[in-house]
This record gives C-alpha cells, structure tokens and sequence, in this order.
C-alpha cells in the first residue's frame, strides 16, 4: 500500500462547550479522493478544522491517527509536518507578512536546518507553480491575503498546497467563490497532485467541482456525523434531490449540529 | 566633569564651552539664557507617563574621543547601518558629539547643498543656523527640558537644501555615544528651501546597559514651499540612557514632510513627534514603531496640526511589548479653525506579547473647524490565535510564526525607512528586542 493513511474514529469535538461532531468515523488512504458534503452548518469545516487542530476546536473524545501516531498529541506545526495539510475554507489574512515570504518560510519548516531551499529554487517552483495555476506573480509580493478576492484566496491555498505536497490534503469549500474558470484552473491545479501516494478530503457543495475531480468516495454529513457513504454517482443524486431523501431515510428532521436533541 | 547636583550647569561651563567652539555671540547669549530659565522652568509632564524619578541630572559632559581614519575603523555594530559598499556617500558620523566623519559628494556640494556638524555649521553659516535654531519649530522655554537642551548642546548637524535642489541619493547622520556616561544634547535641523526635496535618515546608538546618562534631544525640520523631505531614524539607545527626543516639522504651502521612526530605544524614553501643517495643501505622514522590552517605560506622542486649508495629517504607530515593559501611545489630530477641508487620521495599535507588559494606544482628535474630515482606529492585543493557527498550520513553528507576524505588524513603517542598510539594520534591532 502506498501513500500515508488517516484515521478518524468515533470523533467528538465542541467548539465554545457546545457538542458539534457527534461520531465521526472515516479512513482516508493514500491515492484515494473522498468527497464530503452535506449542508449548511453540518460539522463539515469542524471537522476539518479539528484535524488541523484549530485552537478553538476541543477533541472530547475519538481519536485520529496518521500512520498510527495520534495526531491529537501533536502541536498544529507537527501535523502538518507530518504530512497534513488543510486549505481552508476562510484563510487568515496577515499583513506585513508577502505570500512569498510565507511560502519560503512553510517550505523551510518541512526541511532540516541547514537544508533550506535556496533562493533561485524557491523562486522558480514558485513561479512554476503560479503559473499553472494562472495567478498574477504580483501576488507574490503582495502581503498574505489581505485584499485578496474570494478567488485568489482559493487560489493561493492550491499554490500552497502545490509547493508543499503534502501526503493528505483536506481542501474545504476550495470551489466556494470561484468563477468557472478558476474552477476549472483550481481542479487542474489538486488533479496534477493526484497518485498513489496522494490522500484528498474535498468538502464541497457543488458537482461541479467533482465533475473535473472525480472522487472515490462520497460521504454526507449531518447533524455532526457522516450519515451516508458512497461511491460518485451519490453526488449526481443530491445535485438532483437534495437531501431531503437521506433526511427521510434516516429519518432526520432537522439537519444542523443545534437542533437534534 | 561630572554633574550630579540639581544646579551644577555654572554660567562659566557654558560660557567656556561656546569660547572653546568660537560660537557666534548670539549663540552664547542664547545659551546664557537658557541657563537661567532652566533652573525656574518645569519638567514636561507627559501624559500619563510619571518621568519624576527618571534620570535627567546624572550625566557627564566630558568624554576623551577620537576621529575616525576610516569607515573601518568603525566597531562592527555602527559599520552595519552604513553602506560601506557605496562610493559617493553623504555621511556625518558624530562620535561623543564630535565630528569624526564627514563627506558629502562634490556635486551636492556645487549644488550649495550643507551638510555638516553643528558647530561648523555656527561658524560658517552662523546667520543661517540662527534664522532656524529653535525659533519656529521648537523654543528653548517649552519646559526645563528643552531650556537644558539649549543651554547644553553639543552636538548635532545642519542639513540645507537650497530653493529647486533635488538631493536624490539620501543624507545620513551617526551620533554614536561611544563614552557610556557622556551626555548627548543633539540637536539636528533640517531645512528644504523652495521646491527642494531631501532624504535624511539618522542612527542614535549607546551600548551603556548599566551606565547612566541622558540624550536631551531635538530636531527641527522646516519644508518650505513645495519642497519635500523623507525622515527616518533609528534611535537605539541602551538601557543606561534616559532619553528626551523632540522631532517637530513645519510645513509650508503645497510641503511635504515624512517620517519613519524606528524607536528602539532600551531605556525610559519621551519621544514626541510634532508636526506643524502651516500652509495650505501640505501634508504629512508620521510613521512610528517601537518595542518595549524588560523594565523600560515610555511615552509616544505623535501629533499633527492641521493650519492649512486642505492639509492632510496622517499618523501611524505600531508598538510591540514584552517582558514588563510600559508605554503609552498618544496619537494626536488637531485641525485648527480655518483649516477647511483638512484630513486628520491616526492610527495606534499595540501588540502585547507578555501579560506583565502594558500598552495604552490613544487616539485623539481635536477639531475646531467644521468642513473637514478626520478619523482614528486604536487597539491593543495579543498575537492574533488564529493567524498563528493558520502560519502553523503550513509546518511554521510557533516561535517562527511569532516572529512573522511581529515583522509583519512593524512592516508599514520598516519598510519605509529610506536606506536600505538602515531598513535591515532596524529589522535586526527589532529581532534583537524581540527575542
Ligand atoms: N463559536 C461557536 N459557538 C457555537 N457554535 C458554533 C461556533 N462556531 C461554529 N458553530 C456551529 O457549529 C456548527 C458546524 O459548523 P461548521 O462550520 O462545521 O459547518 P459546515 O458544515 O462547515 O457549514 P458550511 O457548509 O456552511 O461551511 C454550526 O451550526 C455553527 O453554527
Ligand atoms: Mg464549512
């Protein structure tokens, strides 16, 4: 088997004392692309976030394991040095500090001291990487998304996510915003990343991304758990139906994390 | 001589001491004057700030110094802020307020440009020193501070720009207190005649961690019509040294003056930074940092007044503060009444790093004309959690994410130190004072 393995188990996680994920159960192999949908206000970005290690998110109980290290033993730096990495679904915006700058400093922190990427390298797989993903290399020196558009944030966590070829990647609502070609330019950008060795969480809404990004496997999120599983033809079926079939099959009336008691 | 005592400034000190520097008679009559209101005048009262038990008497006022043969000769921690690399440099480096260096390119000196120490600067351009020598921008009976001062001076330069001269390349001033208890009373002016523009960027630097003295210091930047002048500075004096910093600008119809003040200072300090927007259409930008650290104490004020119809004030201060250090940052809009259509903005914000450090930003406008526009944004807080998330979250380390997000608070005003030497210079201090 190839790639590194992510496994999430039974997971519980509050945010400000109030319970958000109820259970979450998935394994994320490497080459493998799961798909998580599910509407509004689920647990989906919790459930990202929690796995990044987001300082407001409290694991109460469940684990996650990559490889079988506890990645809830590990500081935020850690994880991703370990081979995860979450675009995120509202990146921060840091002024002050240029995209490039910041880019130079993540890809250092995944090599030894010592070991740096030197300049002109650094500065050609990132002009290589802007330029696959079509972005204006002004952006470079541009401070780190702050007066970004919706979709040159989007587009700047996929150059990330380039450049630090991580072994799995959550990417959360990474299509939210995006005008059609950008979609088209952000799919191009996550399939070039596809192989064996590559394990891919996309939370999203829309078909439309996974028309270009064909997943292996979808799941539905509601109410903090993953309620339903499958293989891609269930994106074409929520496209169509919504979820109001999997309420009624689960016999869930109201769908948020809030009101299920 | 050391002088310890409250009225240990003897009328002969300074009459000896302007005969030894062949001063102008005005310049020892001014002197003498001084003097006498120093010992009636009160201490400036800073707001918020208590400076009674500062250090401001123990000092002293003789150091045995030397030229300088060459750049150098220079100890490696001043060698950094200079451009060894270039040729045609505009440098004065002042050691213990002496001249030690001095060069100015030829064709800026065709061009009738000055740019010289102060006592020079009295003896070759006596009138002209005098026309601006603490007449408009700051006077020598504000408090017993600035009348210490003008009693006191004993150092500084001259900078001249006459009517329509470009100066392209920058001006550079070193006043370096090499003796760990020798006083500095600098005093710099800067004057840009019509139409000209200039670029001035000066270093204080003491390496006197336990030694007390004092800097009483104050510059007076005056922009005529038309004319521009950028203004940086690092000022990086050590623990030891109590400091009294008076930067004030005035300027006139369609001027521009701007500031980018490092303050890095290691011990108590008062810094303010007044400018004065007179004619109609000028304008100004003052920039400052600072960090605070260990047991210092200190006092911002950056102030703007508008005059001018259609002036526009602009201030910005970002300060850092760790281990227990205190601060106060006052930023000051006032338009006065006539000045219509004026703009006054400030903005202060405080990074705190420590819990036992403390940072008050205050922003405050004083309008006293109706058509104008103004606004200020203040605030106070730590290290934003989920920047620091989001940094780390790509494999940055904590420390190392700090550390981007401090650089990148300070950035507005780093980056627009004029020099770069002086820009990485006032990186590194920040480093230093930071970690
Ligand atoms: N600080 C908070 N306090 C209480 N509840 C919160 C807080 N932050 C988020 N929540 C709630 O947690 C729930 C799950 O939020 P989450 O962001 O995980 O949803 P999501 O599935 O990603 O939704 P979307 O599709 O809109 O992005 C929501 O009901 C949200 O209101
Ligand atoms: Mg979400």
């Amino acid at each position: 088997m190839a790639g590194s393995t992510l496994e999430i188990k039974d997971l519980h996680v509050e945010i400000e004392g109030q319970e958000i994920l109820k259970g979450v159960n998935l394994t994320i192999k490497g080459g493998e692309f799961h798909a998580i949908m599910g509407p509004n206000g689920t647990g989906k970005s919790t459930l990202a976030s929690a796995i990044m290690g987001h300082p407001k998110y409290e694991v109460t109980s469940g684990s996650i394991l990559l490889d079988g290290e506890d990645v809830l033993e590990m500081e935020v730096d850690e994880r991703a040095k370990a081979g995860l990495f979450l675009a995120m679904q509202y990146p921060s915006e840091i002024t002050g500090v240029t995209t490039s700058d910041f880019l130079r400093s993540s890809i250092n922190a995944h090599r030894e001291k010592g070991d740096e990427i030197p300049l002109m390298k650094f500065i050609k797989e990132m002009d290589s990487a802007m330029d696959y993903l079509e972005i204006d290399k002004n952006m470079a020196q541009r401070y780190l998304n702050a007066g970004f558009s919706g979709g040159e944030k989007k587009r700047n966590e996929i150059l990330q996510l380039m450049m630090l070829k991580p072994e799995i990647g959550i990417l959360d609502e990474i299509d939210s915003g995006l005008d059609i070609d950008a979609l088209k330019v952000v799919a191009k950008g996550i399939n070039k990343l596809r192989n064996e060795n590559f394990g891919c969480l996309i939370i999203t809404h829309y078909q439309r991304l996974l028309d270009y990004i064909t997943p292996d496997f979808v799941h539905v999120m509601m109410q903090g758990r993953v309620v339903k599983s499958g293989g891609a033809e269930l994106v074409e079926r929520l496209e169509a139906e919504g979820y109001d079939w999997i309420k009624q099959e689960l016999g869930i009336e109201e769908e948020t994390v809030g009101n299920n008691a | 001589m050391s002088i310890e005592a409250k009225q240990p400034y003897e009328k002969e000190y300074v009459e000896k001491f302007s005969a030894e520097h062949n001063e102008p008679e005005w310049m020892t009559g001014f002197r003498k004057q001084a003097l006498e209101s120093a010992s009636t005048l009160e201490m400036p009262k800073p707001d918020k700030t208590n400076i009674s038990k500062w250090n401001f008497t123990k000092f002293n006022l003789e150091a045995e110094t030397q030229g300088l043969d060459s750049l150098k000769d220079l100890p490696d921690d001043i060698k950094v802020f200079v451009d060894t690399e270039k040729d045609d440099k505009n440098l004065v480096i002042l050691r213990n307020q002496i001249n030690a260096y001095e060069t100015l390119s030829t064709e800026l000196v065709d061009k009738g440009v000055i740019f010289t120490d102060m006592f020079t600067a009295l003896k070759q351009y006596p009138e002209l020193v005098q026309k601006y020598y603490m007449k408009d921008a700051v006077s020598f009976d504000e408090h017993r501070l600035t009348a210490m001062h003008a009693a006191l001076m004993n150092g500084g330069v001259f900078v001249y720009v006459p009517k329509n001269v470009v100066v392209e390349e920058p001006l550079q001033a070193i006043f370096w207190q090499e003796n760990p208890e020798f006083a500095l009373f600098n005093h710099v002016i800067v004057v840009a005649e019509e139409n000209s523009s200039l670029t001035y960027v000066e270093n204080y630097i003491s390496f006197n961690k336990d030694e007390e003295t004092v800097a009483n210091l104050v510059t007076e930047v005056i922009a005529h019509d038309n004319a521009s002048i950028s203004f940086g500075s690092v000022d990086n004096f050590a623990h030891g040294t109590t400091v009294y910093m008076n930067r004030r600008g005035i300027a006139y119809r369609d001027a521009k003056i701007e500031w980018a003040l490092g303050q890095m200072n290691d011990g108590n300090t008062v810094s303010e930074n007044v400018t004065h927007l007179i004619g109609d259409n000028s304008f100004s930008y003052a920039k400052a940092v600072s960090v605070g650290r260990g047991d210092q104490s200190q006092n911002f004020t950056a102030k703007i007044i508008n005059y001018g119809k259609q002036s526009n004030g602009l201030i910005l201060q970002h300060g850092v503060m760790k281990d227990s250090a205190s601060a106060i940052f006052n930023g000051i809009g006032k338009i006065e009444h006539g000045g219509t259509k004026a703009n006054a903005e400030q903005e202060s914000r405080v990074l705190m790093l420590s819990k036992d450090a403390r940072g008050d930003a205050n922003p405050i406008l004083l309008i006293d004309e109706d058509d104008v526009t103004a606004g200020h944004a203040a605030s106070v807080g730590r290290v934003d959690p989920v920047q620091l998330y989001y940094l780390m979250s790509r494999g940055i380390s904590q420390q190392e994410a700090e550390r981007l997000i401090i650089h990148g608070f300070l950035a507005p005003v780093v980056n627009a130190i004029p020099i770069a030497a002086v820009k990485e210079q006032l990186t590194e201090v920040i480093e230093r004072k930071v970690y």
